[in-house]
């Protein structure tokens, strides 16, 4: 039996050796995900009831509570954070991949990497000076441009990259049955790339209601119901940030359940990105 | 008379009373490059006209211009006339988007849109504003692409769930929708099995009562089952690359009985190619 495998080889040893040294790497890489998400679950999870979302934080030494208006405040953030970043974002990675020359292209590119490494903090700082400085109040709309700021890069590069992927022969396709360009691109090459776009918003839209830095210069936070978009306004992030330094035991507590909401909200999002995915075409 | 544009184009060449499209002392450049040189060459209306040669020789390029679909190639330019029923289509005036509504082009690998069945035909007439039937003339053009029996009861379905000789007379069906004067193939069969690229034949035979077919192809037996004209393309070497030229044209029983180029005869022999 000359073909068998000896075990015993030098082969066959540095083979298992390689991947059980791989298999452990991987546990190790998986180590923090888990016990983050489950200390996170066990110290949130006590104060998951109704009261932590429809009720305002109480005032230090005053029991219950909860962190609504920090829900509110992000989703409010957030959505208008996106309301700025989606068009302006997916326009442009329209015109990257449509329009523009190789040229052009390869600079826009280069810009929106540069600002995909700006630390979130000086966006926040950003926004600070152009607008709550010049406006003299801190106030969601702010939040939401600093926000919009750290999505923007996201958005155009996984748009930009959905859409190379759509094959050129269905462009070709469309404008060799005389369709204009701009047909071809909205009722051809978008729709196709749609999955994969959707996926890219998902994702920036997650990033950016777990950031912080950004909303402590601009949105600042309060105790109260957010009542205007020109006033401050409380998020989970800022909350979290806020309560977690107190030496209250009730505020702590308020923060650990306002991250497993936030980890909740991300990995939410997350979900949905994964099943826009499974529609895609290419 | 079709009209591209609002201004009419004088442009009366002497011309055969039932020619097509026209060539005229065509060079097809990519930037310095010059990839065909000196085309001359007439294509009759309702006949199947093939393009054969070896790779390389500029047949798909030329097919290429008579839609100008090269326009979307940034270094690609001309040089010489071309002409579909009296017009240049490289003249100042002519838009090149109804330049393609008049003539469509099927590709080598069938590439319908990731949408339903019925929208893949209807796609063309919606854009070109069509004001009638929808329902009927997606039928009708189904029918005439020899398809509708297999997918009249799974017109939602994806276009792209259909297997590959299907999905081309798909696209064929998509093409003849904007009801153009030119259909123009690009080796439709050659992703095809034997048994869906008889069916693409019979259908193009079907097909050229109302159209002006121009097919490349790769495939010399279906450049004479199908064609009435044989167009014979070679390259040369030269020291800036190799060059496409027009060998012969002919009658497709002529290239292939009694050709009179001796290139012609090498090919169509098996020699070379």
């Amino acid at each position: 039996m000359y073909l068998s495998r000896k075990s015993s080889d030098a082969r066959s040893i540095f083979n298992k050796a390689m991947t059980i040294l791989a298999g452990t790497l991987v546990v190790v890489a998986l180590i923090p995900l888990l016990a983050v998400l489950s200390y996170v679950l066990i110290k949130g999870f006590g104060r998951l009831n109704l009261d932590l979302l429809t009720k305002l934080p109480p005032p230090p030494m005053v029991p219950g509570g909860g962190i609504a208006n920090a829900i509110v405040g992000t989703l409010i953030m957030v959505g208008l954070a996106s309301l700025i970043s989606v068009p302006i974002g997916i326009g442009s990675a329209i015109f990257l991949s449509e329009f523009s020359n190789p040229t052009t292209a390869q600079w826009i590119r280069f810009a929106t990497n540069v600002l995909n490494g700006v630390p979130s903090i000086i966006l926040g700082v950003f926004a600070y000076s152009v607008l709550v400085v010049t406006t003299k109040t801190f106030s969601a709309y702010a939040g939401a441009v600093a926000l919009s700021i750290l999505m923007l890069p996201t958005i155009i590069r996984t748009t930009d990259e959905a859409l190379k992927i759509v094959p050129q022969e269905i462009r070709w396709a469309s404008l060799g049955i005389g369709a204009a360009k701009y047909q071809t691109v909205l009722q051809i090459v978008l729709p196709a790339a749609l999955p994969t776009i959707v996926t890219g918003v998902t994702l920036a839209i997650a990033r950016a209601a777990g950031e912080t830095a950004p909303l402590i210069f601009t949105a600042l936070s309060t105790q109260f119901w957010p009542n205007s978009l020109s006033q401050p306004t409380p998020s989970l992030a800022v909350l979290v940030f806020n309560f977690a330094t107190v030496p209250f035991k009730n505020q702590q507590e308020l923060a650990w359940a306002a991250s497993l909401i936030l980890v909740l909200l991300v990995l939410t999002t997350s979900i949905i990105s994964r099943f826009a995915l499974r529609r895609k075409t290419y | 008379m079709t009209h591209y544009s609002p201004q009419t184009i004088p442009q009366p060449k002497s011309q055969v009373e039932d020619t097509a499209l026209e060539a005229v002392n065509l060079n097809i450049h990519y930037g310095s490059f010059l990839a065909v040189k000196d085309v001359c060459l007439k294509i009759e209306r309702n006949k199947i006209t093939s393009f054969i040669g070896p790779s390389g020789c500029g047949k798909s390029t030329l097919l290429r211009c008579f839609n100008r679909l090269n326009d979307l190639i940034e270094t690609f330019h001309i040089k010489g006339e071309v002409y579909h029923e009296n017009q240049d289509l490289y003249s100042r005036h002519v838009d090149p988007v109804q330049v393609r509504r008049r003539i469509g082009m099927v590709f080598q690998k069938p590439n319908p849109f990731p949408k339903s069945i019925y929208d893949n035909v209807a796609y063309g007439p919606r854009i070109n504003g069509f004001k009638g039937n929808l329902d009927e003339l997606v039928e009708q053009s189904l029918t005439q692409a020899a398809l509708w029996d297999e997918v009249k009861d799974k017109l939602k379905q994806s276009g792209t769930a259909l297997s590959g000789g299907q999905q081309q007379r798909l696209c064929i069906a998509r093409t003849i929708a904007v009801q153009p004067d030119v259909v123009l193939m690009d080796e439709p069969c050659a992703a095809l099995d034997p048994i869906s690229t008889l069916k693409i034949e019979e259908l193009m035979n079907d097909l050229k009562s109302q159209y002006t077919i121009v097919i490349v192809t790769h495939n010399m037996q279906q450049a004479s089952r199908v064609s009435d004209k044989t167009a014979f393309f070679n390259v040369e070497a030269t020291p800036k690359g190799k060059v496409g030229y027009l060998v012969e044209y002919d009658d497709t029983v002529n290239i292939f009985t009694n050709p009179r180029q001796i290139h012609t005869r090498d090919y169509i022999a098996g020699r070379f190619g």
